[in-house]
């Protein structure tokens, strides 16, 4: 712990650490508290519009989210997928790779595990689960890969070709499913997986272990990040490519494994739908499940604690949403105003402005 | 310091700066300067890197605004708060960077900086004004030219002409002799005593305190933001000069020639028949043959873009042999990676170490360990020895006598600051070949000689050393054997003590080739 901790005296200059911490989370709640206030006020005004009470409408929201168990169970369910797509894209985000390719990860992953769902049924879930992981993982990677080699030999911007093939893997998804997978009555979806291939929930709740998973991988990214050779060469090449290039360190291979890894991730949480959330596969299931997770990524500098706090608020918005929708008969459309609004308001925080300028006027001046 | 610059005449000054203070945040660049500029003189502005000159005539020009102070126009005071002020006060300036367009032609170029450009352009006045400037002055250049096409010292003569036409009265040279060949560098001096003779005043920027002697009427030297000194030509000269810089002697590095080399030792790298494929703004080498031994200093001289860059890189394989060998340390590494190549014990001292060599936003400490993080990994990776890179870097630092701070982010650090922690990174651990690119730029004199030092302790200790510099005294003064490169190729190979500066330089500017 000391040696790792070397690096820290400079950070804190002699302030206790925790305290200095503990200022630094307290900065950041009362910053987001005051956004989340300005956002709620905003559409506030909305339902107000609509003839609702704003009042009502937030009470409702609270309490059916925060209010009961079973809310909060529901709000940890949609956070999950949230959290660790938002993963996918924060860990090639520090190697200043946009992968805007989640999504479409996301579907090769479900793909890939249904197919082994489907194929090994009689296995028991101890290994059955394990390789539908490695299984899910393995198609995100795949189809992370193509722009990631691409991108490392310099011949297409991996934003570009992430994004185009968003939209073929719901293609490859659908082809499997109309033309080999689906149930005997339908169409457009598989049978249900059997036992073995669900991932185990806790409590009598919808929240299954891809929670736990999505949790160590966040922790694992942190520290990877921090302490390990890997994540000091991954910071290196994002802080500075070239200079990285000519100090010796493999940055194309780095661009290319790092990619796969963030497709893996992205492949995980396609697992993580199908086995979990949906325990079969369905035809265009994720609806910018992957989109969703590059905006929290973005949102929180791909910071893992940040985002943590905003996975979960958005959690809190979706599916306090949901319910609005039932008890005040607002169209779901309204809930996009209101996640506009959030994310409106956190974009348009003159606080990192006011950091990037005191980082640019550094502490010791050039003379 | 008492201003001593109203000794002997009564002539009110052109420009006047009085008690001008200017702070960054925890320096002060200038501190109470007073500087005179009458017309007709050269004054010269001498001092060392972050002495505080550049600072002094960019207030002058408007781009930052003085702390504290004033600035007289004939005696009236004035207000430049922008270099758009400057210029009415017909005050212009040459930077460092030139600011022509490529893409434009010269006459183009020059009429974009006229005070009032009209709509459309009447071309042939402007041809015919530029003629009649560049005849004058000797400053020749086609104004129908692309200035893509042209090199750094028609550049510049561009950037002069630039002024003239804009009516500008006083010119301020930012180190102008920077990018010049010496047989440029008379060239200009000429032209700069021609526009004395006019009745310009004009400010030269520069640490060469030779050219200082060579043209300029008055001398101000600068130390640390304050006034050292100003004196006339006439009551000037080296020791002086150097004194007032540096508040001491200096003793320069014992260099110490090699000793006669072994024949039949192999070098250690060698490049045969080496072409590259130039990308954009890139030089292509042709036909490289080029061989370092072992305790040998090979000095690379040469006008930057020459190929100078391109020739470290293609050793460091930062770019690729398009056709030929490398051969480093009896090894076939034309393709071998980077990492490869240094853990086979290349250093690579690179010309821009923010951009080329550090990673801006991560400490020093987390830089130094970026060159050899498979050094210094533990537990396969999973953590890494900062104990051991500290040790390490403290060691180093004692060894070439250098000192920076080892927990600030890179950024934070001046140019001199990571000159120096680059030099320690890279040779630290005795690498057996290094590629020096302008190793003593941005460095203090004292830090400069210390930094010549540890190059000839590498090869006194048999290293080879592959030292590309702009500066042909610190060339001449460190070098076993030094090449020309021209236009990408290797256009002279000499020992330095059979040759001499001018025939370098005309070599440089690819001038015709003479056999030596």
């Amino acid at each position: 712990m000391s040696r790792t901790n070397a690096i820290i005296p400079s950070l804190t200059q002699g302030k206790p650490r925790l305290a200095a911490f503990g200022q630094r989370f307290l900065n950041g709640v009362i910053r987001y508290t005051l956004m989340i206030l300005l956002a709620l006020l905003l559409f506030g005004a909305i339902l107000l519009i609509s003839g609702r009470n704003p009042l009502h409408s937030y009470r409702d929201m609270l309490t059916s989210t925060l209010g009961s168990a079973y809310g909060f169970s529901e709000v940890l369910v949609a956070m999950t997928p949230m959290l660790i797509t938002a993963l996918a894209v924060a860990l090639p985000s520090r190697l200043i790779l946009i992968n805007v390719g989640v999504e479409g990860q996301l579907y090769m992953g479900a793909c890939f595990a249904t197919w082994g769902a489907l194929t090994f049924r009689d296995w028991p879930a101890w290994c059955l689960l394990p390789l539908m992981v490695l299984l899910g993982m393995a198609g995100g990677a795949l189809w992370a890969f193509m722009p990631g080699y691409l991108r490392a030999r310099g011949i297409v911007n991996e934003t570009i070709t992430t994004l185009l093939l968003n939209s073929v893997a719901p293609k490859v998804v659908s082809f499997f499913i109309f033309g080999f997978w689906h149930s005997p009555m339908d169409t457009d979806k598989t049978a249900s997986f059997v036992p073995a291939a669900r991932l185990p929930t806790f409590f009598g709740t919808r929240v299954d272990l891809s929670l736990a998973i999505a949790l160590v991988l966040l922790a694992l990214f942190w520290w990877v990040m921090k302490s390990t050779r890997w994540g000091l060469e991954m910071r290196a090449i994002g802080g500075n490519p070239q200079a990285a290039r000519r100090n010796g360190l493999p940055v194309s291979t780095y661009l290319v494994v790092v990619m796969c890894i963030g497709g893996a991730i992205a492949g995980l949480a396609g697992m993580a739908q199908v086995s979990g959330y949906y325990g079969l596969l369905l035809n265009n299931f994720s609806r910018g499940t992957g989109y969703m997770g590059f905006l929290i990524s973005w949102l929180s500098f791909g910071d893992p604690l940040g985002i943590l706090l905003t996975s979960f608020v958005v959690a809190v918005i979706f599916t306090g949403g949901n319910l609005l929708q039932l008890t005040q008969g607002l169209p779901f459309a309204v809930i996009n105003i209101l996640l506009a609004f959030t994310l409106f308001v956190v974009l348009a925080r003159p606080t990192q402005a006011v950091i990037a300028l005191k980082g640019a006027y550094g502490s010791e001046p050039k003379p | 310091m008492p201003d001593q610059s109203h000794q002997g005449s009564a002539q009110t000054p052109f420009i006047a700066m009085r008690e001008i203070t200017k702070t960054f945040p925890g320096v002060v660049a200038n501190d109470q300067i007073n500087f005179d500029v009458y017309r007709s003189e050269i004054h010269a502005l001498l001092g060392e890197n972050g002495a505080g000159k550049s600072t002094l005539v960019k207030i002058l020009y408007g781009y930052y605004r003085a702390d504290a102070g004033r600035i007289l126009l004939d005696g009236k005071p004035v207000s430049i708060r922008s270099p758009q002020d400057a210029r009415r006060a017909n005050i212009g300036m040459v930077f460092q960077e030139f600011t022509l367009i490529p893409a434009l032609s010269v006459a183009e170029n020059i009429a974009l900086f006229l005070p009032e450009l009209p709509a459309v352009l009447n071309r042939r006045e402007i041809h015919r004004q530029i003629q009649a400037l560049s005849e004058r002055y000797e400053l020749h250049v086609d104004p129908q030219v692309m200035v893509a096409g042209l090199s750094v010292g028609e550049r510049q003569k561009v950037e002069i002409l630039k002024l003239l036409l804009s009516n500008a009265r006083i010119l301020i040279l930012d180190e102008p002799t920077r990018v010049l060949a010496p047989h440029e560098v008379v060239a200009l001096f000429r032209v700069l005593d021609h526009l004395r003779q006019d009745g310009y005043a004009i400010i030269l920027i520069t640490h060469k305190v030779k050219e200082v002697l060579q043209c300029a009427d008055r001398i101000t030297v600068l130390r640390a933001g304050r006034v050292a000194g100003s004196l006339p030509r006439a009551e000037a000269d080296e020791g002086k000069l150097v004194t007032l810089m540096f508040g001491r002697e200096l003793v320069g590095p014992k260099a110490g020639r090699q000793k006669a080399r072994d024949e039949a030792v192999p070098p250690l790298l060698e490049l045969r028949g080496v072409e590259t494929r130039a990308e954009g703004a890139e030089t292509s080498l042709k036909g490289i043959d080029l061989r370092v031994y072992p305790g040998e200093i090979v000095g690379v001289a040469g006008v930057s873009g020459n190929g100078q860059r391109e020739l470290g890189d293609i050793v460091l394989g930062m770019i690729r042999c398009a056709r030929g060998k490398k051969l480093l340390f009896g090894e076939d590494l034309t393709h071998a990676s980077i990492g490869t190549v240094r853990r086979r014990g290349v250093a690579f001292v690179p010309e821009d170490p923010l951009t080329m060599a550090a990673v801006p936003f991560m400490t020093v400490l987390e830089n130094m360990a970026l060159t050899r993080t498979w050094h210094y990994a533990r537990s396969g990776g999973f953590r890494v020895d900062w104990q051991a890179i500290r040790s390490d870097v403290q060691d180093a630092m004692g060894r070439f006598g250098f000192s920076f701070p080892l927990y600030a982010p890179a950024r934070a650090l001046s140019g001199g600051n990571l000159q120096r922690m680059t030099i320690v990174r890279e040779l630290a651990h005795g690498p057996r070949l290094i590629i020096a690119s302008y190793p003593t730029r941005g460095l203090d004199v004292q830090s400069a000689i210390a930094a010549r030092q540890a190059l000839i302790q590498a090869r006194d200790d048999g290293a080879g050393v592959l030292l590309i510099s702009e500066d042909l005294e610190e060339l001449f003064a460190l070098s076993d054997r030094l090449i020309v490169l021209y236009g990408g190729r290797i256009v002279g190979t000499f020992r330095p003590e059979e040759t001499d500066a001018y025939t370098v330089g005309h070599l440089m500017t690819g001038a015709e080739v003479q056999h030596v």
